[in-house]
């Protein structure tokens, strides 16, 4: 079993299984189902309080769901082990990155956190691959917005996870820097990651998803392989009534 | 509520009432004389006081480890019932022990004891009405660390001397002594059982009420 | 893999220290702001009470040891670190005690300016007998660290987590108080009575020794939702 020094077996497919999370009475996340395969980009979108970061939550094993099971592979996160951990990489909304540390202690921080061999060397490919270098020594605090989201994006990746979770990956970035980030999240994909990306930031991600699956008051209203027009396929399936019942599939 | 509720709840009005009678009946204690009467009081309430603490522990570890919710809803009824029981033993001791030692307090093993122990009972109330969603798990850690505690304070005022009288006077009573004190302490845990379960039962209904109306358009 | 967790979290926590100082010099203040406080309450006649020097002494270590332990636990709930410290695949209870070691420390270190100014202002004997001085100390913080730690770690997701910490920590670190007085004013009396000395300071230990068991127990329960 899982000592947490062996990696477990890589997982190829993450399946959410009619996963409800609430809390007392309020239903955060209510049997939400998709898949996403390797090298897939799914897209969690919805406005706010739908749902989309007690859903990442969950797949980041923080927490677990009411109903409903969450399978890396074939197995469920309990039956992984705490070794599973080691196979997700997570954005947060709040970029996990101590403000007083320089981009370089940080990442070798978690890079030895994530029982790398080399951290320190990891840390400079990554500083290296965020464009960064000449910056790594200086606290993150002093870095904007946009440097901090790639640092932050490195630190995620710096143990090359199999799922990453991108939780509103593209705010506060300008259009040069959000650009950036849709290229990158391809090739990491393209790499045999999964990902899943919340997001409501439509206009920035045509294109980039290949499921998208639509959120509301924590229901999956609608859920579509390629979409294409996501802002008017957002627009229509929010306004549509919410009719309780099975969920819509626009399919391929 | 189950079947033998009602029944339970007559019969501890009916033990209750009673109890004053046979109270009043008891002989004379020489040295203290009316006063002690508030004895066949406090000592049962520490009684329950003691139970309802350990009741509380033990669901709490339960919880803890096994994530039952029914546990949950017991440890809080049972720390409820503490800060209750705890209140009503903390005022009839000093009571008793003014009249009788001319002290209000003492910090003796057994009264710091017992208040650190409602302290914390009340810390985990506290806890539990304004420590926001998860604050079930929080509040059955600090029932843990609390029972933890109490052997600790006990060693440590127990090394001082003390004044409270130790439990060897029950034995050593005449019956007429006696049987009011039992009267009373069944009454009294009588009692407890009964307001646990009734709160207990309203936190299931609570709980299934939720269920309800998340299930309701699922 | 434990202990290097260990390492990894407590030499972070130091360096993050280091950079701003900010809990450092704060607590500092605070703690000697608060004897400054007992002394003008107690002072009589000019001067002040001799026999209130060990009492004083650990209320203000429990006082700004609370107030450093919320301002620990702040700092983590800032960019959500703490979560990204339950992510990765490190043994939870090892997070723990990378983060007791380094509260420790802190405390240590207000200490070291805490205790001559109490011996100084209440004309107390403390540094006598400086080996068992220290230890007295160091156990005692130990187990105030230990309960402490664990609560504000559990706390930082909850509401009104800044006034439940001291109402949550204090009564169960009642027995480090009592004991840490206890051992403390004996130790300023003229002569030693080991035997009560040994006494409070075997309490002391197993207190530490219990607490921070219950503590790695609890650790992952407390932390997962």
């Amino acid at each position: 079993m899982n000592t947490g020094e062996a990696r477990p077996a890589a997982f190829d497919v993450l399946t959410v299984e009619d996963v409800s999370r609430h809390f007392g009475r309020r239903r955060a996340v209510s049997r939400v189902t998709f898949s996403a395969p390797q090298g897939t980009i799914v897209g969690l979108l919805g406005p706010n309080g739908a749902g989309k970061s007690t859903m990442l939550s969950m797949l980041a094993t923080l927490i677990q769901p009411s109903a409903g099971r969450i399978l890396y592979g074939a197995r469920d996160a309990v039956s992984h082990g705490p070794g599973l951990r080691g196979l997700i990489g997570v954005l947060g909304h709040d970029l996990f990155l101590y403000p007083e540390l320089t981009a370089r202690e940080n990442l070798e921080f978690f890079g030895g956190l994530y029982a790398l061999a080399d951290p320190k060397a990891a840390a400079t490919a990554a500083l290296e691959r965020a464009g960064l270098l000449d910056r790594g020594d200086d606290p993150v605090s002093s870095f904007s917005r946009g440097m901090r989201q790639r640092v932050a994006l490195e630190r995620a990746l710096i143990h090359r996870p199999r799922l990453l979770l991108l939780d509103e990956p593209f705010t506060g970035l300008d259009d040069a820097s959000a650009a950036g980030l849709v290229a990158r999240l391809r090739t990491i994909a393209d790499d045999g990651t999964m990902l899943v990306v919340a997001t409501h930031d439509l206009d920035l991600v045509d294109g980039l998803f290949d499921r998208a699956v639509f959120l509301r008051d924590g229901r999956m209203v609608a859920e579509e392989d390629r979409p294409s027009a996501l802002r008017a396929t957002y627009r229509d399936v929010m306004t549509r009534p919410q009719q309780a019942g099975p969920t819509n599939r626009a399919g391929t | 509520m189950p079947k033998w509720f009602v029944p339970a709840a007559v019969v501890c009005a009916v033990m209750m009432a009673v109890a004053p009678v046979l109270i009043a009946n008891a002989p004379y204690e020489s040295t203290m004389g009316l006063v002690q009467k508030i004895f066949y009081v406090h000592l049962p309430s520490a009684w329950v006081f003691l139970t309802a603490a350990i009741v509380c522990g033990i669901a709490s570890a339960r919880f803890l480890f096994g994530a039952d919710p029914r546990q949950d809803r017991l440890a809080w009824a049972a720390a409820e019932l503490v800060v209750v029981f705890g209140i009503i033993t903390l005022v009839t001791g000093p009571l008793w022990a003014r009249k009788a030692w001319g002290v209000w307090w003492q910090w003796d093993v057994r009264l710091t004891s017992s208040l650190m122990g409602w302290m914390v009972s009340v810390a985990y109330l506290l806890l539990r009405q304004f420590g926001g969603p998860g604050s079930d798990k929080l509040a059955a850690g600090l029932a843990l660390f609390g029972m933890a505690n109490v052997p600790f304070i006990y060693i440590s005022v127990n090394y001082w001397r003390t004044i409270h009288p130790t439990t060897s006077v029950v034995p050593t009573l005449p019956t007429s002594f006696g049987l009011p004190l039992w009267f009373s302490a069944v009454a009294f845990m009588l009692l407890f059982v009964l307001l646990l379960k009734m709160r207990v039962r309203l936190e299931e209904q609570r709980a299934r009420l939720d269920s309800l109306y998340l299930s309701a358009d699922a | 893999m434990f202990a290097r967790v260990v390492w990894l979290v407590l030499r972070k926590d130091l360096m993050v220290e280091v950079r701003s100082l900010e809990i450092a010099y704060t607590t500092l203040f605070f703690a000697v702001s608060c004897v400054l406080v007992f002394a003008f309450a107690l002072v009589r006649e000019g001067r002040a009470p001799e026999d209130g020097a060990a009492g004083i002494l650990w209320i203000s270590i429990a006082f700004s040891g609370t107030l450093a332990l919320g301002r620990a636990f702040e700092r983590e709930r800032q960019s959500e670190t703490l979560r990204a410290l339950l992510l990765a695949p490190a043994p939870r209870p090892a997070v723990y005690v990378g983060k007791l070691l380094g509260i420790v420390a802190l405390l240590a270190a207000g200490e070291v300016v805490l205790v001559p100014l109490v011996a100084l202002l209440f004309q107390a004997p403390l540094f006598d007998r400086p080996v068992w001085l220290a230890t007295i100390l160091l156990t005692g913080t130990i187990g105030f660290s230990a309960v402490g730690t664990l609560f504000a770690a559990m706390l930082v997701r909850a509401r009104s987590r800044d006034v439940l910490l001291p109402v949550l920590l204090y009564p169960i670190t009642v027995p480090v108080i009592i004991a840490g007085v206890r051992a403390t004013t004996t130790l300023l009396q003229p002569e030693l009575e080991v035997e009560v000395l040994r006494f409070w300071l075997a309490l002391l230990v197993c207190f530490d020794v219990v607490f921070v068991t219950l503590a790695l127990w609890t650790f992952e329960p407390l932390m997962t939702d």
